[in-house]
């Protein structure tokens, strides 16, 4: 078995990259689903926000089917949704996707687990990618989810963003302190 | 659809106060562990018509030849079962052979050149490989320390096939003096774990009268043996 690589900070200056890419544009027209936003802060542990991170975000589509190969389902997913997206945070750490609200795709256990976004946390300072799941406030499921359900009570809210307005939600990372985002080992 | 092992403990680095922006980045609470569902087996793909054909060569992405050590760097993706992984999408960024990054917040006291950009992306062929053309990046000076210099260095971000699978991490030359000094590497504890991180010189991709070869295969997560109802 070969060794696996690890992983090192992303560092400051992965701007270059991203400013390479094509634009981030998860929904066209095209696209089926309700319209969302969700915004943020990425804030250290003193609670200043944190202007070189790299968020990214994974989700299913509004009929809950993942763009994927894997996903092997009958229905296949919106070919007007590609589900990744990626943001390097502004100067007060703050980040916002343009999307849709994910369908609920099942778990482990034969159930459905609730509308999420799984989302990768990286950048200068931080040596190795963090793993969290944004849920929505206005989802009854969220009382069901499987994952849910494995993070105490108490942390749990740190993973449901707000519902601020019709279709706009607030969800901020917080990598330390009283408020610590929950974090995964998947 | 089948799971992926778990990372085994020491390969990615802990929270490591000797580099100093992790102290209030790092999380404090202990990560929680959940089962893998289909949304971390599945996981993003980028767009694959927007690899350009002179994408993975960055001495020739403007008018001109950048200033520098022109190399080549080459390599595989592979699983930790071993098997190769094609169609990866694995994307550079680098400082130019002075040290310094096309980026405003690079202040270093070193020339910019027009003629490089330090970006190149490509996709893994069908045996996982994957080639650059670039120059060899340059030290540089960082605040992390009194005289802190980092190892030149190239970094790497890697879109496998999951959520799993996505790498970002930094390749390093060989017999780089900066390399026992810099907390960065140091941050994976054990060295043969951070040798990996390390590429080799090679002289059979080196081309003659032309460019040095440097090889490097990086290994992501690979699936247990047995699916997993997900």
């Amino acid at each position: 078995m070969a060794g696996i690589t690890p992983s090192q900070t992303a560092g400051p200056y992965f701007g270059i990259l991203l400013r390479g890419r094509a634009e981030c544009r998860q929904v066209t027209d095209a696209t089926h689903g309700a319209r969302i936003s969700i915004e943020g802060r990425v804030l250290d542990g003193a609670g200043n926000g944190i202007s070189d991170a790299l968020i990214e975000t994974w989700q299913a589509d509004a009929g809950g089917r993942y763009c994927h190969p894997e996903d092997c389902r009958p229905q296949p997913a919106d070919p007007a949704f590609n589900g990744f997206g990626w943001a390097h945070t502004r100067e007060d750490g703050g980040y916002r996707f343009e999307t849709i609200k994910p369908g609920r795709v099942p778990a482990p256990d034969g159930s459905n687990q609730a509308p999420h976004v799984v989302v990768s946390v990286m950048g200068r300072g931080i040596l190795t990618r963090f793993i969290t799941r944004i849920y929505f406030e206005d989802e009854p499921a969220n009382t069901d989810d499987p994952i849910l359900g494995l993070v105490p009570t108490v942390r749990r809210d740190t993973l449901i963003a707000r519902r601020v307005a019709d279709g706009h939600y607030v969800f901020d990372i917080v990598m330390q302190g009283p408020r610590e985002t929950v974090f995964f080992d998947v | 659809m089948r799971a992926y092992r778990r990372v085994p403990p020491g390969v990615h680095p802990p929270e490591d106060p000797a580099y100093r922006s992790t102290v209030l980045r790092h999380p404090l609470e202990p990560l929680i562990e959940i089962p893998q569902t289909i949304s971390e087996i599945t996981g993003p793909s980028y767009p694959y018509e927007v690899v350009g054909p002179v994408d993975n060569d960055l001495t020739r992405q403007h008018t001109g030849a950048p200033i520098g050590e022109r190399i080549i760097v080459e390599g595989r993706v592979l699983d930790d079962n071993g098997r190769p992984l094609p169609h990866a999408l694995v994307e550079i960024w680098q400082a130019n052979a002075c040290g310094r990054y096309a980026h405003e917040v690079d202040t270093h006291d070193a020339p910019l050149d027009p003629n490089f950009s330090g970006t190149g992306r490509t996709l893994t062929d069908e045996e996982g490989r994957y080639r650059f053309v670039t120059i060899k990046p340059g030290h540089y000076p960082w605040g992390n320390h009194y005289n802190a210099w980092r190892p030149a260095h190239i970094h790497f971000s890697v879109l496998g096939p999951g959520f799993l699978t996505r790498l970002v991490t930094q390749m390093y030359f060989p017999g780089d003096p900066l390399q026992p000094l810099d907390p960065i590497f140091n941050s994976v504890r054990e060295p043969e774990i951070r040798q990996r991180m390390v590429s080799s010189f090679d002289i059979d991709l080196t081309i003659p009268d032309w460019a040095l070869g440097f090889r490097w295969d990086i290994v992501l997560r690979g699936r247990d043996a047995t699916p997993a109802l997900v």
